[in-house]
């Protein structure tokens, strides 16, 4: 009974801990204090500041812009390539599987800088035409698109797509309508996971993004580097925002799986 | 026959992206680590990466705070995936949401959250450079530890435990004969997690205000001097390394399926 407690208590401190700074940030976001641990009056002056600072809500705009793109691209390109290597030949099948590894393992810094040599360098592509940051985020996510669908094509019973065609339907027909389907979750958490990597890359952003864009987060290290103290207390306020948003999605998706599993064993 | 060809075709755009932009890449920065400004074929970036000592140091810097990070981060995150698979716990798949929760929230803004948090205890953030980059690193990939050891112990067949103690093992016996061995596989992907991103996360030490360098600042320091040879040539270096990592972990990996089969 005594070790259940210290397993439970020191799960609470590392939450804690984990936590805690986020939270700090969240309450004094709502305050005019310019630091932590600094008094202030309550006020929304930096959320204030957050959406009418042309800058600020640009930078969030296109950042967001960026990773629904990118990871429509990349949920394209990653699904049909499962899908491809789900009835190729062993071979190609492990060849695509190896190379598809390779962004996966790979330090975003190497990617980010390999592309940049490639297309820029190289082939010349212009950074102002925006070409190479999709490309790059498109890149950095695609990978794991296909691992999300993967299993859900290895899951699916073979016979349903035959039977599918033994019923009269063309094999597009049946791709749509039998196949997807069933791979559609793993699709959706593919579309999810491209769209967290996109927001939280710096480094295939950093070598690639035209030099007047910044997403989330080029903006908030260059903010780091010493800049007014309005755009840094703004800068609290936009992860408050982030914090709440990714928490009502958390919750959410968490209760609807329940659901989902609850309707499974129906 | 037809249609077998129609389905296959569908991973052809996929193959061509991955050709395109993960393979091409990799050979031009192969091509550019062994040429020199002129385009003539040169062993000088490398041989040049190994005898300067401010870049060996840096590659032994990063080896040093990525080692003492992953250890940081495996003596937090194994209790805590033992306690969250093992435990008897009311809410937990809240619980675990809530550790995997802060990879969903952009990094940077995360680290400047601790920077506040860090200046306010420490007064000033230069007094402890390498400290406050291993608590940054640790800050930001912790969830990345905990998520791969929980998946495996959460699979874990309970069977086996009961086995084990049926046969005589007390519970530390079960612990190091059982339980570890079979989440080694976790701990394994676990550590190629938290280890290259270590070395190789610049951002981190550059908001902390650690001015030391480290494998990815390299990188990032060739960049703006527009030296790609430079710049590819650590690119490689750290390819190697991951090329190291994969097939050491790959073996232990098969190692442990091979015993989990006896």
């Amino acid at each position: 009974m005594k070790k259940g407690f210290i397993g439970k208590a020191f799960l609470f401190l590392v939450l804690f801990l984990m936590y805690l700074p986020i939270v700090l940030i969240a309450i004094y976001s709502f305050t005019d204090a310019a630091n932590i641990g600094a008094s202030g009056k309550f006020s929304f002056n930096n959320y204030y500041t957050l959406f009418t600072t042309e800058e600020l809500a640009g930078m969030i705009v296109g950042t967001l812009a960026l990773a629904l793109g990118s990871a429509m691209l990349a949920t394209v390109f990653g699904t049909l390539g499962a899908i491809g290597v789900h009835y190729s030949k062993k071979r190609t099948a492990a060849v695509m599987e190896a190379v598809n590894q390779i962004p996966v393992i790979n330090a975003d810094v190497v990617t980010g800088f390999s592309l940049c040599i490639l297309l820029v360098v190289v082939l010349g592509f212009n950074k102002d035409s925006f070409l190479p940051l999709i490309i790059g985020h498109t890149t950095l996510s695609a990978p794991f698109v296909y691992l999300a669908v993967r299993p859900k094509l290895t899951q699916m019973d073979p016979s349903l797509y035959e039977a599918a065609l033994d019923l009269g339907a063309s094999p597009s027909y049946a791709l749509m309508h039998v196949v997807l389907p069933q791979i559609f979750p793993g699709v959706v958490s593919g579309f999810a996971m491209a769209v967290t990597l996109s927001l939280d890359d710096y480094f295939v952003a950093t070598y690639t993004k035209p030099a007047t864009f910044d997403t989330i987060s080029t903006y908030v290290v260059n903010a780091t580097r010493g800049s007014q103290t309005s755009i840094k207390t703004a800068l609290w306020a936009l992860s408050t925002l982030i914090f709440l948003v990714v928490m009502v999605i958390a919750f959410a998706s968490n209760s609807r799986g329940k659901e989902a599993r609850g309707n499974e064993k129906v | 026959m037809k249609m077998t060809i129609s389905r296959k075709s569908l991973g052809i755009p996929y193959g061509i992206f991955l050709f395109l932009f993960v393979v091409a890449p990799l050979i031009v920065i192969v091509y550019y680590a062994f040429t020199n400004g002129s385009g003539h074929f040169t062993f000088e970036n490398l041989t040049g990466f190994f005898r300067d000592p401010n870049t060996t140091g840096t590659l032994v810097y990063s080896l040093v705070l990525a080692f003492v990070t992953t250890c940081i981060c495996l003596g937090i995150a194994y209790p805590v995936a033992y306690v969250l698979a093992m435990g008897k716990l009311k809410f937990k798949s809240v619980l675990m949401m809530l550790f995997i929760m802060p990879m969903w929230i952009n990094f940077t803004l995360r680290i400047t959250a601790l920077k506040e948090i860090l200046t306010l205890i420490e007064g000033n953030l230069a007094f402890y450079p390498f400290l406050n980059s291993v608590v940054g690193m640790t800050y930001d990939f912790l969830p990345f530890m905990i998520l791969p050891i929980y998946t495996t112990l959460s699979k874990l067949d309970l069977s086996l435990l009961e086995a084990a103690q049926d046969l005589g093992a007390d519970r530390k016996q079960t612990f190091m004969r059982v339980i570890l061995p079979l989440s080694m596989p976790g701990v394994i992907s676990g550590i190629s997690m938290v280890f290259l991103p270590a070395m190789t996360n610049y951002v981190v030490l550059d908001m902390l205000y650690n001015s030391t360098y480290i494998m990815g600042s390299l990188i990032g320091s060739y960049f703006s001097a527009y030296n790609w040879h430079g710049g590819s040539m650590i690119s490689l270096i750290l390819l190697a390394l991951i090329c190291i990592f994969t097939l050491l972990s790959s073996g232990k990996e098969e190692e442990t399926r091979g015993g989990s089969i006896l």
